[in-house]
């Protein structure tokens, strides 16, 4: 199954941005916000990577589970 | 500026997944084909990806921070250069030149002139390719360079050479599939490091209704002011716009460039290549909100005079180029800052990679194949196209390290250049849709487009440039407005050039034999049979969509 994941494309995009969201939720939970700034920029645009990131995971892992049931 | 340490993570975080992207995929590479690309077939890409790369390869180099400054600069006009400049060209290119370009099965474009003209047409298209590709290429290194320095402070040689060593680490290893494959991981970094910055620049000047009670009128229109060339900034008339940007340079660019096309060369099977360009077509067309707009939010706020303006030159002129870079700066955080940042440097590389993965491509096919050893074993071939790939990252290092001298030549080049590509389309138009085209008519209806560019180029001048033909004190043939006028002009003019004597000496030599041009010639080639059963997936279907939906926004923004 490892080897299925590690040849789908959707695998490492999915994994770097569940890394960037977490980076940037934390810091959008814990970083006061800069004067003049309305908007958690970072916890904002990190939740939207977050979501992306983590259902790209979610469809490599099905794809490849799928597939190594198939090889079976 | 100074960055924080978490933006480095997040930049370090990047390179490290490019480079094991490319180490993953030299598993896999096991023929040249696999290396160079070629016909996709059963080993081919999904269309998923393909689509995105074909977009992404687009989107590199200098589009994310050029359509910003253009956004400044010219305003919501720019739009053009996508919704008349790139989607019908795309569309066309899926539905009426795919079928060709696939069905032919050559592993290039150059290849494909090879088999529908002769010899010497693919030559002088192979080797004036590759030499625009790898001096591209050293151009997105140059300006990736001294953004980098302008921002972050780096020195140039540092900035030149990490980035050209990542990009020749995952090129070499992992060839064109790790160049896509990395395309489309920065087209997803410039969707996201990107829009929030829209977003937070809209919402400062009050959303579109708020850009508009501020700006000029010209600036919020794309039609409304294209009546005559002194109405707009861009100093380009409607009939200027609609075949020099919308017929020949777009139609020359996105039908012909073998960059692009490669993209959809690699698909699975050709219901597939057909709609790569149309999906990637789908995206192409929300592209201006993402990069136009943080361009007119600046020049807003340069207006309003609060905390944020456009830089400076040292002549006291806006640096323009600096609008994007100069926004991310002001209202990211660090951290999200370090996303911006990262996407910026992914679609400098990413342009970089493309550029090389096709050079190597056309040397080892095109020019070394066909002129050099043309009977060698495929692992001889998968060294060549190896070692061509560090060739061409070393000439583009060169490249920028000329560029950095002397700016002039960069300016040349890409003039030249120009020449060589502004008759081009003609020349597929003909040898895909006219049988009786022959290999004489395309050579020299090609040689005569590119100098009838070159003399209009040296008889007219515009803002001080062109004009190098002419006696001095002589006045020129005709002035204008703007730069961008003169180079659609001699688009066209080339373009016309090519198209009538191509087509004037195919009256007069001897045309091929009807079944050495089966599947290379419209008349002589079966419709390609659908393989998608939902009709509403179908080339033909998704390029209407996307057709109707790119003349409603055109209607909405005009």
């Amino acid at each position: 199954m490892l080897n299925e994941l590690l040849d789908d494309l959707r695998f490492p995009i999915g994994l770097l941005f569940s890394i960037f969201s977490a980076i940037l939720v934390t810091l959008g939970l814990t970083r006061p916000l800069p004067p003049g700034a309305d908007v958690n920029l970072n916890l904002f645009a990190g939740g939207v990577m977050g979501v992306f990131g983590l259902f790209m995971l979610f469809f490599a892992l099905w794809a490849a589970r799928a597939a190594a049931r198939a090889g079976k | 500026m100074k960055l924080s340490p978490i933006d480095y993570v997040i930049i370090a975080l990047y390179f490290l997944f490019v480079i094991s992207i490319g180490m993953l995929l030299k598993r896999k590479v096991k023929c040249s084909s696999d290396f160079l690309g070629g016909h996709g077939g059963k080993r081919g890409i999904p269309l998923w990806i393909t689509s995105l790369a074909f977009i992404s390869a687009n989107v590199g180099a200098q589009e994310v921070i050029g359509m910003a400054a253009s956004g400044a600069k010219y305003g919501f006009m720019t739009a053009h250069f996508y919704w008349l400049g790139a989607i019908p060209a795309m569309v066309f290119l899926g539905i009426f030149m795919m079928p060709f370009y696939y069905g032919s099965r050559a592993r290039s474009v150059p290849e494909y002139l090879k088999l529908r003209f002769d010899e010497k047409t693919r030559g002088l298209n192979a080797i004036s390719f590759a030499a625009m590709t790898v001096f591209s290429s050293g151009v997105a290194l140059y300006v990736l360079a001294i953004l980098l320095k302008a921002l972050l402070g780096w020195g140039f040689g540092f900035s030149v050479l990490l980035s050209a060593g990542i990009v020749a680490v995952y090129t070499f290893t992992g060839g064109l599939k790790s160049a896509i494959y990395n395309e489309v991981l920065q087209f997803f970094l410039v969707v996201m490091g990107i829009v929030p910055l829209v977003y937070v620049g809209l919402k400062r000047v009050g959303g579109w209704d708020g850009l508009k009670a501020q700006l000029p009128g010209v600036m919020t229109h794309t039609w409304q002011y294209m009546g005559a060339s002194s109405d707009n900034p861009m100093g380009i008339g409607l009939f200027g716009m609609l075949m020099g940007l919308g017929f020949v340079l777009s139609f020359g660019y996105w039908c012909t460039d073998f960059l692009l096309v490669q993209r959809a060369m690699v698909a699975r099977n050709m219901s597939d290549a057909q709609r790569t360009p149309v999906i990637a077509a789908f995206p192409k067309m929300l592209l201006p909100f993402v990069t136009i707009l943080p361009g007119l939010v600046a020049i807003t706020l340069t207006h309003l005079g609060g905390d944020f303006s456009i830089p400076l030159k040292a002549d006291g002129r806006m640096d323009y180029d600096m609008t994007l870079p100069s926004m991310l700066i002001h209202f990211y955080p660090s951290g999200l800052l370090g996303v911006g940042l990262t996407a910026l440097m992914a679609s400098f590389m990413s342009g970089m990679a493309g550029n090389v993965t096709a050079f190597n491509t056309v040397w080892t096919y095109d020019i070394y194949q066909a002129y050099f050893c043309k009977e060698a074993d495929d692992a001889h071939y998968l060294r060549v196209g190896k070692l061509a790939t560090i060739f061409g990252i070393l000439i583009s290092i060169a490249t920028a390290y000329v560029a950095r001298s002397f700016n002039n030549i960069m300016d040349l080049l890409q003039l030249v250049f120009g020449f060589v590509n502004a008759p081009l389309f003609a020349t597929f138009l003909l040898g895909m849709f006219w049988k009786r085209a022959t290999g004489h008519g395309a050579f020299w209806g090609l040689m005569g487009g590119t100098a009838g560019a070159a003399l209009t180029h040296g008889l007219t001048v515009a803002e001080g440039k062109g004009g190098w033909l002419l006696a001095s004190g002589a006045l020129p043939l005709h002035e204008f407005r703007s730069g961008m006028g003169q180079a659609f002009a001699i688009s066209i003019l080339a373009w016309t050039v090519c198209f009538v004597l191509t087509i004037a000496i195919s009256l007069f030599t001897k045309p091929k034999k009807d079944e050495e041009m089966r599947g290379l010639v419209y008349s002589l080639t079966e419709k390609p049979k659908e393989t998608e059963a939902r009709w509403y997936l179908r080339p033909a279907a998704l390029g209407t969509v996307v057709l109707v939906v790119t003349v409603a926004l055109n209607f909405v923004f005009r």
